[in-house]
């Protein structure tokens, strides 16, 4: 019998802890590895799906002196991909945590809400890391991706999409109730960002007001800064500031999803 | 001392009022069995006293302090109903990660599993596991926090006799070192084995009380005939008459000992 009536290292707050929140990430990290297609698929989908862009357009001519279409659009996509695959497994993950009775127990525990919140955040910004890695690699080999501006700062891009996926995808999760609603959710969040982000059309060339909207939805920033990447060699204020928006974005998606997150429900 | 004292609470679910004005008390280092029919509150009851259950007015106090408190999050340990541990971890990990919550080690994860009888099973994914030993995992999750006040939700339905036996034996071991346990149960055989009895109907408390107590109380040596009695004593007569009589035919056609009749036919 273990049972004892109390123990010194007993943690008694629920405040925000660096060793919850790592514990959390540690767990999320262990849920993925043991779901290897799920990391095969991580690791090689963005992949693949940049190979068929980079077909796609490799016969299209392009004006001398301007990038080629691949450059652009394949540059943009490594900021795309992360944020729309870590918004989904993000959004299902919660929803298990709600639907399995887990989350529950969770909020019986030492454990801040904003602590399970960044859990997931560091363990699927650490998984976008490792596929922003692999995709940057093979795009700049394989693809000939030009980027003019180095590959690490695209990483970098890519890791806080993925954040800003994930703490969408929390924020998300609150309001679905079950795995169909969440699924919906993504195109509902993921899409209008994409369409209006500038890539389909310059954003000088939109409307007033839809370049208004487009003007405060996160993913115009991140994509704003791989353009930056891609035509500057050094690293630009302008980059730093969409980078900056974005993670301040993602942030404030958090807080939203744990003031939404509600301990004690009907 | 009392470990948790409820005064006058009240609890709607939906439209419903499912706890109608609750008020006892429930005695440190004793086993209190939480008995009733399935739909009669118990797991509402219970989710008040861990603090996520939205009540509507009344007291739930733990420990001296209002349920939920953070600094109560530590001390108090909940198994609920369905399981509710990771089933894409194996049972140690799911240990393990509790056991970081509460601020315990490894070998404190270790020393839960083998408490509830695990160890050759840690290994295993809690996906692959039967559901007798995936609540036998659920509860280890709770046991290694080592709280002061436990709460348990059903944990011996679906487990075998001899198991049974064992976790009973495993709660009583708990309270004489010090711990409060609060177990429910739909069937009455369970009563006979707590230190105190609260028996619930329509989230009404029929019986605050002990195995010998309501023994004499109810005219019988056998709890469920004296839960029956006391029952009666507070209901017209032909209602309850009707109902006795429905469940002998019940008994009749099942071939069902006695002992384990559902509370919820009475
Ligand atoms: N989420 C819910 N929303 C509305 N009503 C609920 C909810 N959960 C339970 N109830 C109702 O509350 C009553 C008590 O349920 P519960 O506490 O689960 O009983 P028990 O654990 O004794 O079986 C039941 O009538 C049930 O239908
Ligand atoms: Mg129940």
């Amino acid at each position: 019998m273990t049972a004892t009536t109390s123990a010194p290292t007993r943690t008694t707050t629920s405040h925000l802890s660096p060793r919850l929140t790592a514990a959390t990430a540690g767990r999320v990290l262990r849920q993925l590895r043991h779901d290897h297609r799920t990391i095969a698929m991580m690791l090689v989908l963005p992949s693949l799906l940049l190979g068929l862009l980079h077909l796609l357009w490799q016969d299209v001519p392009t004006p001398p002196g301007q990038p080629g279409v691949f450059d652009r659009v394949g540059l943009t996509m490594l900021g795309i991909f992360p944020f729309v695959v870590m918004f989904l497994v993000t959004s299902i993950a919660m929803l298990r945590e709600r639907t399995s009775g887990t989350l529950e127990r969770l909020l019986t525990t030492p454990l801040a809400r904003l602590d399970l919140l960044l859990g997931y955040g560091v363990a699927f910004g650490l998984a976008a890391a490792l596929q922003a890695v692999v995709t940057v690699a093979v795009a700049t080999t394989v693809y000939d991706l030009e980027v003019v501006g180095s590959v690490w700062l695209v990483v970098l891009i890519a890791v806080v999409d993925a954040i800003l996926g994930v703490a969408l995808g929390l924020l998300a999760s609150a309001f679905a109730r079950s795995e169909f609603q969440a699924v919906q959710f993504m195109p509902v969040i993921v899409l209008p960002q994409f369409f209006l982000c500038g890539l389909l059309v310059p954003r000088e060339q939109m409307a007033g007001w839809l370049q208004a909207i487009s003007d405060v939805l996160p993913l115009t920033y991140a994509v704003e800064a791989l353009q930056e990447v891609g035509s500057s060699a050094t690293a630009t204020g302008t980059m730093w500031r969409d980078v900056g928006i974005v993670a301040g974005a993602a942030l404030l998606a958090l807080a939203l999803a744990a003031a939404t997150l509600r301990r004690r429900t009907s | 001392m009392d470990a948790v004292t409820v005064t006058d609470l009240v609890v709607d679910r939906g439209r419903r009022r499912v706890l109608p004005g609750l008020s006892f008390a429930v005695p440190a280092g004793q086993v209190t069995g939480l008995l009733g029919p399935s739909g009669s509150g118990k797991t509402t009851l219970m989710r008040a006293l861990v603090g996520v259950q939205q009540v509507r007015s009344g007291r739930v106090t733990v420990l001296g302090e209002p349920a939920g408190s953070p600094s109560l999050r530590g001390r108090v340990g909940y198994v609920t109903q369905a399981p509710s541990v990771y089933d894409d971890l194996t049972v140690r990990e799911n240990a393990r990660y509790f056991a970081s919550l509460y601020g315990m080690s490894a070998r404190e994860a270790d020393a839960a599993l083998a408490d509830v009888g695990l160890t050759a099973a840690a290994g295993q994914l809690v996906g692959d596991l039967s559901g007798g030993q995936r609540g036998r995992a659920s509860l280890a999750c709770a046991l290694v926090g080592g709280p002061e006040v436990l709460v348990l939700d059903e944990p011996t339905v679906g487990l075998d006799p001899v198991l049974r036996v064992e976790l009973w034996e495993r709660f009583h071991g708990l309270a004489a070192a010090g711990t409060t346990l609060i177990v429910s149960s739909h069937v009455m055989d369970e009563a006979g084995r707590c230190d105190r009895l609260l028996l619930l109907r329509d989230g009404e408390l029929i019986a605050d009380s002990t195995p010998a107590q309501l023994r004499a109380d109810g005219r019988s040596q056998d709890l469920e005939e004296a839960f029956l009695n006391v029952v009666r004593a507070r209901e017209v007569v032909g209602a309850s008459e009707q109902g006795r009589e429905h469940r002998s035919e019940e008994r009749a056609r099942s071939g069902a000992p006695r002992g384990s009749e559902p509370v919820s036919r009475a």
